[in-house]
């Protein structure tokens, strides 16, 4: 039997932009084990709750995560106004919807680029890259941030899209759905590709259903669970199918994520289509009292945003469990079997985002 | 099928031309809304005390008896609160982020605004209170 040796892994590392901690025991270059930790940056967010006032707390939610930022306000939103039964109107349930499709097409496409990057494919690093700038560029004409959006707030949203806005973006999505389909079909049909990610990090469905993944990871392996369906914003009036692929591994996790680009390309269309006329927001009176956890799909997997209010402007406790801490006893998993020099492409084919797991 | 996936998309960018904005020779792009940073507006500024309330990161501090507002930009994160909060327009949200700074100072204005208003008022309030 070879030695085994301990290769840590992480935080710091070239290929995995994130601080997530692995220690690899490999036998050869084969990999046989692996133990995570996480714990580098945690900021103690939840606890702020109890400093903030409730509607302060939406811009410390969406500063959790960079990328699914506005995800995190909507799921903080609505579970406070589920508490407090406020009942939003439908146009700001439509923009909602809009801008959280937004957030999932330029976090795939930064996943699909990086993803390239870690099998070692720059150009198609790039190009996804490039893409994704030009959503980004949707996203500030209309919110105002990039990254940051802070158009949710208890009660509604703090801005309109304008009539002749949401044409330009309808009138850009065709073309731009045909520039993310050529990109799409590199990461789906190209053979380098498919050598690279096949039969790679595998897990079964079974199993991805007991170790409680969540999202993209879930579904790669042929579970469909994806809470749009559920039909919380405008989800309900815009129909939704997850996407589901069955193989289980890097590539089938690969093709969900590029498969729901197109998924969020048309509701995003289709939400245009039918934006209802009116207000934006209700007045919220008083504060919080009872609990609730508020779920959300988030490009990562469900988001779960436990919130308990005593009637004072201040939450008595918020718990915020993140996809991608649930998919870590996945990716623990999926390790065993892979070459060293695959690692990377198998810890990013969960699509880690430790700072939303510490919080 | 399956080999030259790229190409086209690769020759198609080598005639193109760079897809990135040539910063800083070009100024960064920002929307109509875009949240750079918060100015002060000291004339008006009534000293009510709502952004400082407001305010999720506490970067805002103001000091009602010295005139004084102060706001601190390696706090701030430009969220754009305390502009919607004020009630009288003193705040508003330039587009140009703030440069980058090295040193930690907090940036303070002296409120110019209340002198001229306020001995109009008092005398009136009293005239009106001895009056009834
Ligand atoms: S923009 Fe936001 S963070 Fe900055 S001073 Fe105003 S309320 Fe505070
Ligand atoms: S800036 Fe506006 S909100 Fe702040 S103290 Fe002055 S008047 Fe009040």
């Amino acid at each position: 039997m070879p030695k085994r040796i301990v290769v840590p892994f992480g935080p710091q590392h070239p290929v995995l932009p994130e601080p997530i901690h692995l220690d690899l025991v490999l036998e050869d270059e084969l990999v046989v084990d692996v133990v995570p930790s996480i714990g580098y940056i945690h900021r103690g967010l939840e606890q702020l709750v109890q400093k903030r006032e409730f509607t302060e707390y939406v811009y410390v939610a969406e500063r959790i995560c960079g990328i699914c930022s506005f995800m995190h306000a909507l799921c903080y939103c609505q579970g406070i106004e589920h508490i407090m039964k406020v009942e939003v109107p439908d146009r700001a349930k439509y923009l909602r919807t809009i801008w959280s499709e937004c957030s999932r097409l330029h976090s795939h496409l930064l996943w699909l680029g990086l993803f390239a990057d870690g099998m070692g494919f720059e150009n198609l690093f790039m190009r996804s890259w490039q893409l994704r700038e030009s959503v980004l560029d949707v996203l500030e004409d209309t919110t105002g941030g990039r990254v940051i959006q802070g158009t949710c707030k208890v009660g509604g949203i703090r801005r309109d899209i304008g009539q002749e806005k949401l044409d330009e973006m309808h009138r850009a999505l065709d073309p731009f759905e045909q520039q993310c389909r050529d990109l799409g079909d590199v990461f789906l049909n190209d053979e380098t590709v498919k050598y690279r990610l096949q039969g790679l990090g595998v897990i079964s469905k079974d199993e991805a259903y007991t170790l409680g993944a969540a999202g993209p990871t879930l579904r790669g392996s042929g579970v469909a669970v994806d809470l749009r369906e559920t039909g919380y914003a405008a989800y309900g009036d815009l129909g939704f199918k997850p996407i589901v692929e069955t193989a289980g591994d890097c590539y089938a996790r690969c093709a969900v994520r590029v498969k729901e680009v197109y998924a969020s390309i048309d509701l995003i269309r289709r939400a245009i289509d039918g934006i209802p006329e009116g207000p934006l927001d209700v007045k919220v009176k008083g504060a919080p009292d009872g609990e609730y956890f508020s779920r959300v799909e988030q490009p990562r997997g469900e988001v779960v945003h436990y919130l308990r209010g005593d009637g004072t402007k201040h939450l008595a406790r918020a718990r915020i469990r993140t996809p991608t801490l649930a998919n870590i006893p996945a990716l623990v998993k999926m390790l065993p079997g892979a070459q060293l020099a695959d690692v990377p492409v198998v810890v990013l084919s969960i699509d880690p985002c430790i700072s939303c797991t510490e919080r | 099928m399956g080999y030259f996936e790229m190409t086209r998309t690769v020759l198609r960018n080598l005639v193109r031309g760079p897809a990135t904005r040539q910063y800083p020779a070009v100024p960064a792009r920002t929307g109509p809304f875009t949240r750079g940073h918060v100015t002060f507006d000291p004339t008006t500024c009534r000293s009510c005390g709502l952004c400082s309330r407001r305010c999720p990161c506490e970067a805002i501090r103001i000091e009602k008896e010295e005139k004084v507002w102060e706001i601190d930009r390696m706090r701030c994160v430009a969220c754009g609160d305390c502009v919607e909060g004020c009630p009288f327009g003193s705040l508003t949200m330039e587009p140009e982020y703030f440069p980058p700074v090295v040193e930690h100072v907090v940036e303070r204005h002296t409120i110019t605004y209340v002198k001229p208003e306020k001995p109009e008022k008092k005398p009136k309030e009293e005239s009106a209170g001895t009056g009834a």
